[in-house]
């Protein structure tokens, strides 16, 4: 190990090997480490993004409607194109209310999240925004923890307030929008209904009862 | 050297890192939209710069100049990865508040700074005492610049400070003014560039008059 022992010394560092070497040691040196952390957290991880998913659930889905553990009762729906997980909450056997995604576009070309929750009859009964970056003191009022508005879709379906009024008040539709910003609210009752069309049409799929995934 | 009454002189105030440096202004304006939101980036960036310095410093004998930037690279990318993994493991509540920010430290360039000009040429011991101050100086300029901002875009200070502390600490959130409208500009990111000129000039107007005081009690010495 002519080398090695060549590194030791000061004008031995001055080679493009010592250099190779020195990258590749302290490469191989984090990797270990960050996969050591990774097999340490793993799990603990994943079960905290559980909890997170069934908080979310749960402020969209009522308790009374199920007594399933609707976080890993799912269908995958295939809707042009995108893939929608479901969840569904039943009570006795039977789907209840299921739950899902819907996306918006935001500010700029960001992306809200939101999660809807809708019941068998095809009525809301809960929205929520997960993530957005709209801006601060306008567009964020969508929060539950800025103002009300977004418990406002509580209820509703695609036929209350009727088609050509699922709107913002600005575009002659029912719901409010807020002072100084139009688009945020506008984005997120177009992506509502979406949501609710998406119930509509894959209704008949999504309350069969006999199909089950296993996670 | 291992003064370390000079190092923290330094890190806190003589060399903070916001305010004399002008490094980390990126994360700056992004998160200090609360005192809070600068109080946990802060905190974040020190547990982080405590590390990286005393790693950098631990192997400077082994570390040659031509390869230094993508080792320390290397070392503070994968120290912010390894926080962001505990903190979402273990401290999931605080990763909730702060999980968006963690990755932005890797772009902090007064990590790297400080591994370049500090841990890569001294002690562990030092360098660990370097990482810590220059940390709280960085925390104590944030949690400033959050807090004028809060106070004059929405009226509150420390808002939601228990989600990130706890709930011992709730006594912090405060309402300076009920039902106050708001002053949108100062939640913006050029609400961040008016608040720090206008502390940057604050410093400089503190350090002349020191600078001043100084000069008059040499001259009235000399003419004693």
């Amino acid at each position: 190990m002519i080398t090695l022992s060549h590194w030791l010394k000061p004008e031995g560092r001055q080679t493009l090997g010592y250099h190779a070497a020195l990258l590749g040691g302290v490469a191989l040196l984090v990797s270990t480490a960050i996969s050591f952390a990774d097999w340490l957290t793993r799990a603990d991880i994943t079960q905290r993004q559980l909890e997170d998913l069934q908080a979310t659930l749960q402020q969209v889905v009522p308790a009374r409607y199920y007594d399933n553990d609707l976080v890993r009762d799912t269908v995958t729906v295939n809707d042009g194109g995108r893939t929608v997980v479901v969840y569904r909450a039943r009570r006795e056997g039977q789907v209840q209310a299921v739950s899902y995604q819907v996306t918006a576009p935001g500010y700029g070309s960001t992306e809200m999240i939101l999660v809807i929750g809708v019941d068998r009859q095809g009525t809301l009964l809960g929205v929520r925004v997960i993530s957005h970056s709209e801006t601060p003191g306008l567009g964020d009022k969508i929060e539950t923890t800025k103002s009300d508005w977004i418990l406002g879709f509580s209820g509703r379906s695609l036929n209350d307030p009727p088609a050509e009024q699922w709107g913002v008040k600005k575009d002659g539709g029912v719901f409010d929008q807020f002072t100084g910003a139009t688009i945020t609210p506008r984005s997120v009752v177009k992506a509502v209904k979406g949501g609710l069309e998406f119930f509509a049409h894959h209704r008949a799929m999504l309350l069969d009862e006999s199909r089950k995934e296993k996670d | 050297m291992n003064d370390y009454r000079g190092i923290f002189a330094n890190g806190l105030w003589n060399n903070n890192v916001v305010f004399t440096q002008m490094l980390a202004l990126c994360p700056l304006m992004a998160v200090t939209t609360t005192a809070t939101n600068g109080l946990g980036m802060g905190l974040a960036t020190t547990g982080v710069l405590l590390m990286a310095n005393i790693v950098v410093a631990s192997l400077r004998r082994w570390i040659v100049p031509e390869v230094r930037i993508p080792v320390f690279i290397l070392l503070i990318a994968s120290l912010v990865t390894l926080a962001d993994m505990a903190i979402n493991a273990w401290l999931h509540e605080l990763y909730k508040v702060l999980g968006l920010f963690i990755p932005l430290i890797v772009v902090n360039c007064c990590v790297l700074g400080r591994a370049e000009s500090f841990a890569s040429k001294q002690p562990v011991a030092a360098s660990a005492a370097d990482g810590l101050a220059m940390g709280l100086g960085l925390t104590f300029a944030l949690v400033l610049i959050g807090g004028c901002r809060e106070i004059l875009g929405s009226a509150t200070l420390f808002a939601q400070a228990s989600l990130l502390l706890g709930h011992t600490f709730a006594f912090l959130e405060m309402t300076l003014i009920e039902n106050y409208k708001g002053f949108l500009l100062m939640l913006l990111p050029p609400g961040g560039f008016l608040v720090l000129g206008f502390l940057l000039a604050g410093k400089r107007v503190l350090e002349h008059a020191a600078s001043t005081k100084k000069v008059k009690e040499e001259f009235h010495c000399s003419v004693q």
